[in-house]
């Protein structure tokens, strides 16, 4: 028996011209609680598809229970006695607790290929008890709460790592993100049963709970591991700096450009309220003006920012398009008064592949390009190139189906096809710069500050506390629904991230 | 230093997400809509309910209960079999001409049946293998096959009808227990089974698994092309078993044996409340839903509805019911295809 559970040294995994992991090397003890925080794009859900066989590094060596190891996969992962829980839930929505801990290892069911249920049962209870979960094996697994499903996951990944030789190690990918306080309580307390079973690994963006739960911390940035800290009397702000790191150029949001906004309130929501995901969310933004939300993943910010287009619903207060009430839950009439929206899921929601650039930019029938039910192929094109042209959109050709561009460009389209509106107002930007290198990151920001320009009001819910920072003349701060703070952030006095994060947290 | 504005304290609990979906109100709606349904045609004409009418409804609820078994299974996994009238007629012919008839000599007894069922059975099978292995949508492989089922029988039908002549097959099939049709005890015996395997068997259970999120039960060991081509099997195998009821009712051997019924089964799973998106429903949900139908078309009968309006009725009360039954389910981006 070696000293530790699983030891990774430097381990490289680089995509194309990407370096994704830089040398990360980090070791876990049995029975120990190991944490791993770092911003979104530091290289943690990289690390972790390594760690489950998804992604093979490039070099560097996996050490299970002191030996070296080639993970082939999930499953062999499991074998080898490591089980991730990964942040989106892997559970069968439709079927009972007990059929999905053990989807496809029922084993031998019972006689002429019945079921024994009862059998399947208690081995389901056994997995559930040493986490101390009472979830009913019997329940339908969409009848459970987040939190209940996630203990299920954790029990399914007990039962995947069951067989392995060594000291299991569980890997938790951002558990609490979507967790309540007492569900967090109760999280905790799995996690110390874990941490008799085997390791854990507590992947996770939210320091205050890394800390709680585990013992020592590891902390990635740009792919690498930048400190390792014992969480014991650790300084707390010294991780957050660590974690979020240095802004190297201090104009890369071309801060310099930003104007002084005017004077009129384009955008007016009050008292915006929507039970479970919302609640009295105040906000205003006046023509030129970029306002941007900041908040974890449960913040509901996303859910503000779809109200306004209409995507979500909500059961108390208004939104007003320069003064006007916007009616709920309906994105024709927000477009018709000029709200555009780019949204997160660029390949869901953002872009229709397969329907070329030029069909794409040309989606909402203004009257820049249509007549009626009409579009003018002539201006069509013309309008086009000129955006091709503006946001450097590659390939140069509207003709191109824009499922074969790369991310950037396609987020590019996204973006141009509001700005070829000639009446849009307000510009919803929902993670606008998300996977995009830093040169299309550049296009984007520079042409948010020209939408301020010609009078354009901008939400921005930016991918990282910097570009948030950078981009806005003003920083609101979403918890659990609400908002918390607000922070004037004109071209000179620019908040901190560490003062936004302490409200965010 | 930048300015801050306290704007409202962090809240001292976590606001409720709201999580799941409220409990199994999708079995109490068709139930109700059968219950409604039974108490206005018995306004309407009182003996709707009289024990020869209860007969004629389980008589004709038979046919679209076996179809039922069979269209549940493959709506379950998310998939649809269109190919229901087609198998029908493909098993019907070949029952007819495996049993005592009039065009040839042959007498297989029980046989004909297994017969009836093998060539659904194959049938079904290319409908799995188009779907599963050419990775044809269920839709277009099962419309393929109901016109190649409707190609067989039209080939063995070969211009003269086949008439049935007196055997235990028909003898059995068309008797009555206290009145009631042989034939509803089949269905029943059918659902039974179909209950049994949906509930404790691994083929049944998957195919819930597979329904319900199939990206995720390929991350199992679990061959999931087998189970499909398997369920589309045990469809077309009902389809040719309702074929063979069918033909023993006509007391002939015709391709039209199975038509209507697609609208009926169809109707009837979905109305019981099985997702097309699959995953969710069951045996019994279709039991209803079948009831549903059946009462219905009777009904309308009984409550003297001209015929020629009767199918526009139908049709209209089984959107009517669908829609409220996926009333809570819209929302703004729920997509429907």
């Amino acid at each position: 028996m070696t000293e530790y559970a699983l030891q990774l040294n430097d381990v490289t995994k680089r995509f194309g011209a990407v370096t994704a992991l830089e040398s990360v090397s980090l070791s876990v003890k049995p029975n120990e609680v190991v944490g791993i925080i770092g911003e979104n794009g530091a290289g943690k859900s990289t690390l972790l598809k390594v760690l489950a066989g998804i992604y093979q590094p490039d070099s560097g060596e996996i050490v299970i229970g002191g030996k070296k190891q080639k993970v082939n996969g999930p499953r062999h992962a499991g074998k080898l006695g490591i089980g991730v829980v990964h942040q989106e839930q892997s559970l069968v929505p439709s079927i009972t607790v007990t059929e999905n801990l053990n989807l496809g290892f029922e084993g031998n069911v019972g006689r002429w290929g019945l079921y024994r249920w009862s059998k399947l049962r208690a081995e389901t209870r056994s997995f559930l008890s040493r986490v101390s979960s009472t979830v009913d094996p019997d329940a339908r697994t969409d009848s459970l709460s987040f939190a209940e499903r996630q203990m299920v996951e954790i029990a399914k990944s007990l039962k995947a790592v069951a067989g392995a030789p060594g000291s299991p190690v569980i890997v938790l990918d951002e558990p609490t993100s979507v967790l309540e306080r007492d569900d967090i309580a109760v999280l905790q307390k799995e996690v110390e049963a874990l941490r008799e079973i085997g390791s854990v690994i507590f992947v996770s963006h939210r320091l205050d709970e890394v800390l709680d739960f585990c013992d020592r911390v590891y902390v990635m940035r740009g792919g690498q591991v930048v400190a390792e800290r014992e969480t014991e009397g650790v300084a707390e702000e010294e991780l957050y700096r660590l974690m979020v790191g240095r802004d190297a150029s201090g104009l890369h949001y071309m801060e310099d450009q930003q104007l002084e906004p005017q004077d009129e309130a384009v955008l007016q929501v009050t008292g915006l309220t929507s039970p479970g995901a919302f609640e009295g969310v105040n906000l205003t933004v006046h023509a030129g003006e970029v306002a941007a939300i900041v908040g974890t993943n449960a913040s509901g910010r996303e859910e503000v920012a779809r109200a306004i287009f209409g995507l979500h619903g909500y059961t108390a207060g208004e939104i007003k398009i320069k003064g006007e009430v916007l009616k709920p839950g309906n994105p024709r009439t927000a477009i018709s008064r000029g709200v555009g929206y780019v949204p997160a899921e660029r390949k869901v929601e953002g872009i229709i592949a397969g329907m070329s650039i030029g069909q794409n930019l040309a989606m909402i029938f203004s009257r820049a390009i249509a007549f009626g039910p009409f579009q003018s192929p002539r201006r069509r094109r013309e309008l086009s190139n000129a955006w091709i042209d503006r946001l450097h959109i590659r390939p140069a050709d509207p003709n191109a189906d824009i499922g074969a561009l790369s991310g950037g460009n396609q987020q590019k389209v996204a973006f141009a096809r509001w700005m070829v509106e000639p009446d849009v107002r307000v510009l919803i930007l929902d993670h606008p710069t998300r996977g995009l290198d830093p040169g299309a990151q550049q296009d984007i920001y520079a042409h948010i500050r020209e939408a301020c320009e010609s009078g354009v009001a901008v939400l921005v819910l930016g991918d990282t506390l910097q570009e948030c920072i950078g981009l806005a003349h003003k920083v609101l701060v979403m918890r659990d629904g609400m908002v918390t703070a607000l922070f004037d952030a004109p071209r000179t006095h620019k908040p901190t991230p560490l003062d936004l994060i302490k409200e965010m947290v | 230093m930048a300015t801050t504005h306290h704007v409202a304290a962090p809240a001292a609990e976590r606001t409720k997400k709201a999580e799941g979906v409220t409990a199994n109100s999708s079995t109490i709606g068709p139930i109700v809509t059968l219950l409604v349904l039974i108490v206005v045609f018995t306004v309407i004409n009182p003996r709707f309910v009289s024990l020869e009418n209860i007969q004629t409804v389980l008589y004709q609820a038979a046919i679209p209960l076996i179809l039922s078994v069979g269209a549940t299974l493959v709506i379950l996994i998310g998939g649809i079999d269109l190919s229901i009238e087609g198998v029908m007629a493909a098993g019907a012919l070949t029952f007819v001409l495996l049993s005592p008839n009039n065009i040839n000599d042959s007498d297989f007894g029980v046989m004909a049946i297994g017969g009836a069922l093998l060539v659904g059975a194959l049938l079904g099978g290319l409908n799995g293998f188009a779907h599963v292995r050419l990775k044809i949508p269920s839709f277009m492989s099962s419309l393929g096959v109901w016109y190649i089922g409707l190609g067989i029988a039209s080939m063995l039908y070969d211009q003269s009808t086949p008439r049935l002549s007196e055997s235990a097959n028909i003898a059995w099939a068309s008797g009555t227990i206290f009145g009631i049709s042989n034939s509803f005890f089949i269905a029943l015996g059918v659902i039974i089974l179909g209950v049994v395997v949906s509930r404790w068997t691994r083929f049944g259970r998957y195919a819930y698994a597979i329904g319900g999120d199939e990206a995720v039960v390929r991350l199992t060991p679990i061959n999931i092309g087998r189970y499909k081509i398997a369920i589309f099997v045990v469809a077309g195998a009902c389809a040719a078993f309702a074929g063979v009821l069918g033909s023993i009712r006509l007391g002939v051997g015709v391709p039209a044996v199975g038509t209507g019924q697609l609208f009926t089964t169809i109707s009837a799973v979905v109305l019981g409340g099985t997702l097309l998106s699959g995953g969710r429903g069951g045996m019994l949900h279709s039991l209803i839903g079948v009831m549903v139908i059946v009462v219905l078309a009777n009904g309308l009968v009984l409550s003297g509805v001209s015929p020629y309006v009767q199918q526009a009725v139908q049709g209209l009360v089984v959107i009517a019911a669908v829609g409220i039954a996926g009333w809570k389910q819209r929302s703004i981006l729920r997509i429907v295809k």
